[in-house]
């Protein structure tokens, strides 16, 4: 019998544009480059390995960690290098390979995990570059292969606004996804913690039954973040490590070992109130959105696109790429025009997580929302708010002071080993004083790598 | 609106660095604010962004003001009357318009003085206009006597806001409610005007007292009572509708219900200190009742307690202050019980202070980072022992 966790704080924002599930996703022409963003990655430093007009193969490496040379980026597809972006200070923005169409895969090991040493796999996942997808909390980092976790969590559900349904984008990857649960098995050699909605009690996720422990959670976001999960389950104390994965990835590490080769087809969410017809496309890692987007979304207002969620994505430009953890595309209004006395207004189209507007009559009701702050930065005001959103046993409005105040060992008492930016995402959307709280947990994340490591 | 937005917008190079009139940026900024939404889109976390702000919440507070106030306005206009033996041959309206013109001078200086105090540190800073000061603002007019001279009131103001707010940082940074230091500092630097019996209602202009005319608060009637030991006067039905002499916002009960009720609905103002003040002011009341004796004022039943004096508006509006009360959500239950608590007791022990709600709330109000220190050992405590279990 599963665990259940009823978890009451948090608040599920009810967006317009939801993607609709089709009886199977879209096909669209396969994308001309694809690309690697270095950014995604909290605190990498990325190194090159590839020149432009380099010819690589899928699972070639495009670049690697400076400081853990062992930990590799490579190309989802073959073809050839073709551009290198760089930034501020030359800083890489992104690596684009241009896709000969061909698909042609570096070969691996082809084998069951389970009969698999952990040294093996470890070196499997990073020579392919797979790796990067197990991340580290506490920080939000990749992980480090020399360590073993106390534990690996993997949420099977995705609760932020207008996600998509996990079990429909990995319908077809049933047996690579048990084979993907069996190589962290591997890694740890205990079962793995799956976290999965109360509404998927009869999914596919609860008969995949080998090498893990289902936890059932119950609630509004962010209940589908791992970090939550973690906390109920197995929190984390200072020193402790726990290894986090996307379900996503653990069905590309299952192809992995079930085929010998890499292939990173996956299937992707376009939603959001600016878009035609929200559904469901297939496409491949690091797809570039030119093509995907053109002619799919509504242009009547200026458009905001995010690789990922509303909460926690990146903004970019219909000429940029998918992000590397992303599975989602969201296009929302951009917002920016001055609104004249919205203060006083009763807001019957305003969904607010307070219950200073009309619109908290509708229970049921979808909303736009565009990216405009609705105010400015303010002091520290209303208290209580950050509580409500947060089903974790932390203060968050105390953690941050702490983060401010640069003092660590408040840091590390108040939880800043359990939380990344999406955790507190929520807090920041709700905001009353617009407090840029991601940034600052950001901050708060980094001062506690350098200081204790 | 687009008018307007064209008048700010022709107004602006002005005002920018270097313009002719960069010292008004900060005023410049603060009246756009007040009139539009600007367009600053997300540019970091969160694309989307809740459309609540500070200013909706001020403005809610201040709305749910609005009731006490106008039947303040009203109240002032009915003591005088009833003072004068006219109350029967006056109109409604007149009633309200004589209190209108008493209460709305104290309004305009508290807001002139404490609005120019902001907007100069805000300019001096760089910082943007906090919106904290609209609600503060109305609620000084609100606590103080009717009859009390607008020069003081611009004083008590500027003490307020410059050595309570600005010298701390601005919004958000003050230790105490600068509305209720504005009355203590009052309170005790001018007590001829702050108590007695010619602070509460205005007479001038009245030839003739009615008979039994005495001016005094029913509180300040309870220690008179309670010195000659004779039963209270306390008529509970004119307390809780507030048509007794009091500060201008604070004798209707039923008016600040109606406040209450809206910061409750919209959650703006909280419910859980709401409560266990009241809760706080009944157990301390009823401890009274039972071990106190003969002493009419601590026989007096706790249902006149709270409908008396400052107790039921402190509670809505001054004990609910998010910046000076306690801020963990634990702490607001020990916070509020404790206002409760103090405020009868020093009400009832000290004659000298009648209103004892302003000590308790600015005792608390100094106590307060305490109770969330210990709240927040507490958390910190449950999650260190939390990991030794799994340990």
């Amino acid at each position: 019998m599963p665990n259940y966790f009823k978890l009451k704080q948090g608040l599920d924002i009810r967006l317009k544009g939801a993607s609709i599930a089709t009886s199977v996703p879209e096909d669209i022409p396969a994308p001309q480059t694809i690309a690697l963003k270095p950014a995604d990655f909290q605190g990498l430093t990325p190194k090159l390995c590839v020149k432009v007009d380099d010819s690589v193969k899928a699972g070639d490496a495009l670049f690697f960690d400076k400081y853990r040379p062992d930990i590799l980026f490579t190309s989802p597809v073959s073809g050839k290098v073709k551009a290198i972006q760089r930034g501020d200070r030359r800083k890489i923005m992104e690596v684009v390979v241009e896709s000969d169409g061909k698909n042609e895969s570096q070969t691996f090991l082809k084998k069951n995990p389970l009969q698999l040493t952990r040294e093996e796999i470890c070196e499997q996942l990073l020579k392919s570059g797979l790796w990067p997808f197990i991340q580290q909390r506490p920080y939000g980092i990749i992980a480090n292969p020399k360590d073993t976790p106390k534990s690996i969590f993997v949420s099977f559900f995705d609760s932020a606004p207008l996600a998509p349904d996990v079990e429909y984008i990995l319908k077809n990857d049933k047996v690579a996804l048990q084979t993907g649960i069996n190589v962290l098995h591997k890694l740890i050699d205990k079962p793995i913690y799956v976290g999965i909605s109360s509404k998927q009690e009869k999914s596919m996720f609860t008969s995949l039954s080998k090498n893990m422990i289902v936890n059932i959670f119950d609630g509004p976001h962010p209940a589908g973040n791992v970090g939550v999960q973690i906390n109920h389950v197995d929190p984390i104390a200072k020193g402790e490590k726990v290894w986090t994965v996307s379900p996503q990835a653990l069905v590309y590490i299952g192809r992995l070992f079930d085929t010998g080769s890499l292939d990173m087809s996956k299937v992707i969410a376009l939603s959001g109130s600016e878009v035609i017809e929200p559904k469901y496309y297939n496409t491949i890692h690091g797809t570039e959105l030119c093509e995907l987007l053109k002619g799919k979304t509504k242009g009547k207002v200026k458009e905001r696109y995010i690789s990922g969620n509303v909460l926690t994505g990146t903004k970019i430009n219909t000429d940029n790429y998918l992000g590397f953890f992303d599975n989602q595309i969201t296009v929302i209004p951009e917002g920016d025009e001055i609104e004249s006395f919205g203060w006083i207004k009763p807001g019957l189209n305003k969904f607010s997580a307070s219950s200073t507007f009309l619109s908290k009559i509708f229970h049921k009701k979808e909303y736009v929302l565009n990216a405009n702050m609705h105010g400015d930065e303010r002091a520290y005001v209303v208290t209580g708010q950050f509580e409500k959103l947060l089903p974790m046993d932390i203060l968050p409005g105390y953690l941050l002071r702490a983060i401010l105040a640069k003092d660590i060992d408040k840091m590390e008492q108040l939880g800043i080993y359990e939380v990344i930016e999406e955790d507190l995402a929520l807090c920041e959307y709700a905001d009353t004083s617009k407090t840029p709280i991601q940034d600052i947990l950001r901050k708060g994340i980094n001062t506690m790598i350098n200081e204790v490591g | 609106m687009k008018h307007l937005n064209n008048l700010f917008e022709k107004a602006k190079p002005f005002v920018e660095k270097d313009g002719k009139f960069h010292w008004l940026y900060s005023t410049y900024e603060a009246f756009y604010a007040f009139c539009f939404v600007s367009k600053n889109t997300s540019k970091s976390g969160t694309h989307i962004h809740d459309y609540i702000d500070l200013k909706r919440t001020m403005s809610i507070v201040v709305i749910a003001l609005m009731p006490a106030l106008l039947f303040g306005m009203y109240n002032v206009g009915y003591q005088h009357f009833e003072a004068a033996g006219m109350l029967n041959s006056t109109e409604f309206f007149n009633i309200f318009w004589f209190g209108f013109l008493k209460v709305l001078p104290i309004i305009v200086v508290s807001y002139v003085v404490g609005l120019g105090i902001e907007f100069l540190f805000a300019q001096l800073r760089g910082h943007q206009v906090n919106e904290g000061f609209l609600v503060t603002g109305m609620l000084i007019p609100m606590i103080m006597p009717v009859n009390v001279p607008l020069w003081m009131v611009a004083v008590a103001t500027a003490f307020s806001v410059i050595f309570v707010k600005e010298v701390f940082g601005g919004t958000g940074m003050n230790v105490w409610n600068p509305a209720l230091v504005a009355r203590a500092f009052l309170f005790f630097a001018y007590p001829a005007h702050m108590s007695g019996d010619s602070a509460w209602i205005s007479v001038s202009g009245i030839e003739k007292l009615a008979d039994g005319f005495t001016g005094a608060t029913p509180l300040a009637q309870a220690v008179t009572a309670e010195t000659a030991n004779v039963p209270i006067p306390v008529d509970f039905w004119n307390s809780f509708t507030g048509l007794i002499p009091g500060s201008i916002g604070e004798t209707s009960t039923i008016a600040i219900l109606i406040g209450a009720l809206i910061l409750i609905v919209t959650g703006i103002g909280s419910w859980k200190i709401m409560l266990s003040t009241v809760g706080g002011g009944v157990v301390m009341a009823l401890i009274f009742n039972i071990f106190g004796g003969n002493n009419t004022y601590m026989t007096m039943p706790f249902w006149n307690q709270l409908v008396l004096g400052g107790f039921a508006f402190g509670t809505v509006f001054m004990a609910t202050d998010p910046v000076s009360s306690s801020q963990t959500e634990r702490g607001k239950w020990i916070y509020g019980f404790l206002i409760g608590v103090l405020a009868i007791l020093i009400r009832v022990i000290n004659p000298a202070f009648p209103e004892g709600m302003m000590m308790a709330i600015l005792l608390m109000n100094t106590f307060a980072p305490l109770i969330d220190y210990i709240v927040v050992q507490g958390n910190i405590k449950r999650r260190m022992k939390r990991s030794k279990i799994i340990a």
